[in-house]
């Protein structure tokens, strides 16, 4: 294995896009480097992207945040700005892992680890994050969801690097909410979870809503009809029941010991609603 | 394969080492520097024996690479205690009999210096959510956090 740790953007694809073996993007390391001691990957290349200018940074502008692709967790939840914008995307991306790996876990990774059950991932595609993707052919944007394609499978190509992480400008009365299901308390891989991004008008009533579930599918789904449950509701009864209900009726989830497809299911809509009441709380709504 | 040399500062010491590409900077340690605090549990960040600290974040030395420590600042358990002055978390964790076999001690004492770096007056839930990261087979955790929480009062009176 060689390792290279560049100082441009542009010489990490170069290094990416000329290797013929395998060749990993090196950020926090907490997955690529499990599953090289597990030898369940022998990377011929692993370029570390940490040296590339502007990879740690936070930075806030009149569009919105851009998150660079190294930023570890534990400095998402550091920064005040951002934790008041985005408190939803903050907590889900804190709850990965420990202390330790918090250290070094980034959001693109977890992106690119293209597990259904990342905790980073659903609050950004309910917050409508895009990804900036850097390759042989130049930059391109393109929304959060379409990144994963299937259970460890991602949309990239040959030679191209997710450079950083963009959310939109809020809007006022706007917050959002990620709630996870793990049967302990902490250091767990979500069994089921939710993410709520809602928009209100001054008088509390939902303007726009984005709901997304996490590991009851292939990939993290977007659910439209449960946001629809949603709009122009105040979070009332009847409102959450149908969303509960558009969450259930979204979920394709395996059935396996950490879960059936019953409790699954069940739990979507449940955990949907709690994330509900949260975000619209947190957006000024009572 | 080839080496790749580093140099990067532990513990204040300016230090320079030859490792291979896919060389965790935990054996670094262990191997190559002779610091053998830091302990291999798990090899896969789950019990936070090898905990150690690179530019002020507290991480595990097993999912680090020895190359990625170049010019970077690294602390470890050997540069807790100030010569024969003890740390005062070592101190407590004598005291309050917070270890038995010994082995997940360096990286609680890395951890919980983390936690109160950060939060020097943490509520038990804090300290026990602090330390998730660190399994100890022994203790059952409880001597653990009354150390740290009489750390933590003794260094805010001190």
């Amino acid at each position: 294995m060689r390792y290279e740790a560049p100082e441009t953007l542009k010489s990490a694809v170069t290094l990416l896009a000329k290797e013929k073996g395998l060749a990993f993007v090196l950020a926090g390391g907490t997955d690529l480097l499990v599953k090289m001691k597990g030898g369940f990957l022998e990377p011929d290349l692993v370029v570390d992207i940490k040296r590339i200018k502007g990879v740690f940074d936070i930075t806030k502008s009149a569009t919105g945040f851009r998150i660079g692709a190294a930023v570890p967790g534990v400095a998402l939840g550091e920064n005040a700005a951002l934790v008041k914008a985005w408190p939803g995307v903050v907590e889900g991306a804190n709850l990965i892992g420990s202390k330790q790996v918090q250290g070094r876990c980034t959001m693109v990774g977890n992106l690119c680890n293209g597990s259904p059950a990342a905790d980073g991932v659903p609050a950004l595609i309910a917050g409508n994050a895009k990804v900036v993707i850097s390759g042989p052919k130049g930059k391109r944007t393109i929304p959060v969801e379409q990144v994963p394609v299937s259970p460890g499978r991602i949309s990239l190509k040959k030679g191209e690097i997710i450079e950083a992480i963009l959310l939109p400008k809020r809007p006022a009365n706007s917050s959002d909410a990620y709630l996870r299901f793990i049967p302990r308390t902490e250091m767990d891989i979500a069994v089921v979870s939710a993410a709520v991004n809602l928009t209100l008008d001054g008088k509390g009533t939902v303007k726009d809503a984005r709901v997304v579930l996490g590991a009851v599918a292939p990939t993290i789904i977007v659910v439209p009809a449960a946001a629809k449950a949603l709009i122009g509701s105040k979070l009332d009864a009847a409102a959450l029941e149908k969303l509960a209900a558009a969450c259930s009726a979204a979920c394709k989830p395996i059935d396996d010991k950490r879960g059936t497809i019953e409790f699954r299911t069940k739990v979507a809509g449940v955990l949907a609603r709690r994330a509900a009441e949260i975000a619209y709380k947190r957006a000024g709504g009572k | 394969m080839s080496g790749v040399h580093v140099t990067t500062t532990i513990n204040g010491d300016a230090v320079e080492f030859v490792c291979n590409a896919d060389e965790p900077l935990l054996d670094v340690l262990r191997n190559r520097l002779g610091m053998t605090g830091a302990k291999e549990g798990c090899g896969t960040g789950d019990c936070g024996a090898c905990s150690v600290t690179v530019n002020g974040r507290l991480v595990c030395s097993c999912l680090v690479l020895g190359a990625e420590v170049q010019g970077a600042k690294v602390g470890t358990i050997e540069g807790m205690a100030k010569g024969d002055q003890l740390h005062p978390l070592q101190k407590n964790f004598i005291a309050h009999a917070a270890l038995q076999c010994g082995i997940c001690t360096p990286g609680f004492l890395i951890a919980a210096k983390a936690l109160l770096d950060k939060n020097p007056d943490p509520s038990e839930e804090e300290i026990r959510f602090g330390l998730a990261g660190n399994l100890c087979r022994c203790t059952g955790y409880d001597k653990i956090v009354r150390a740290v929480q009489a750390t933590a009062k003794e260094m805010r009176g001190a």
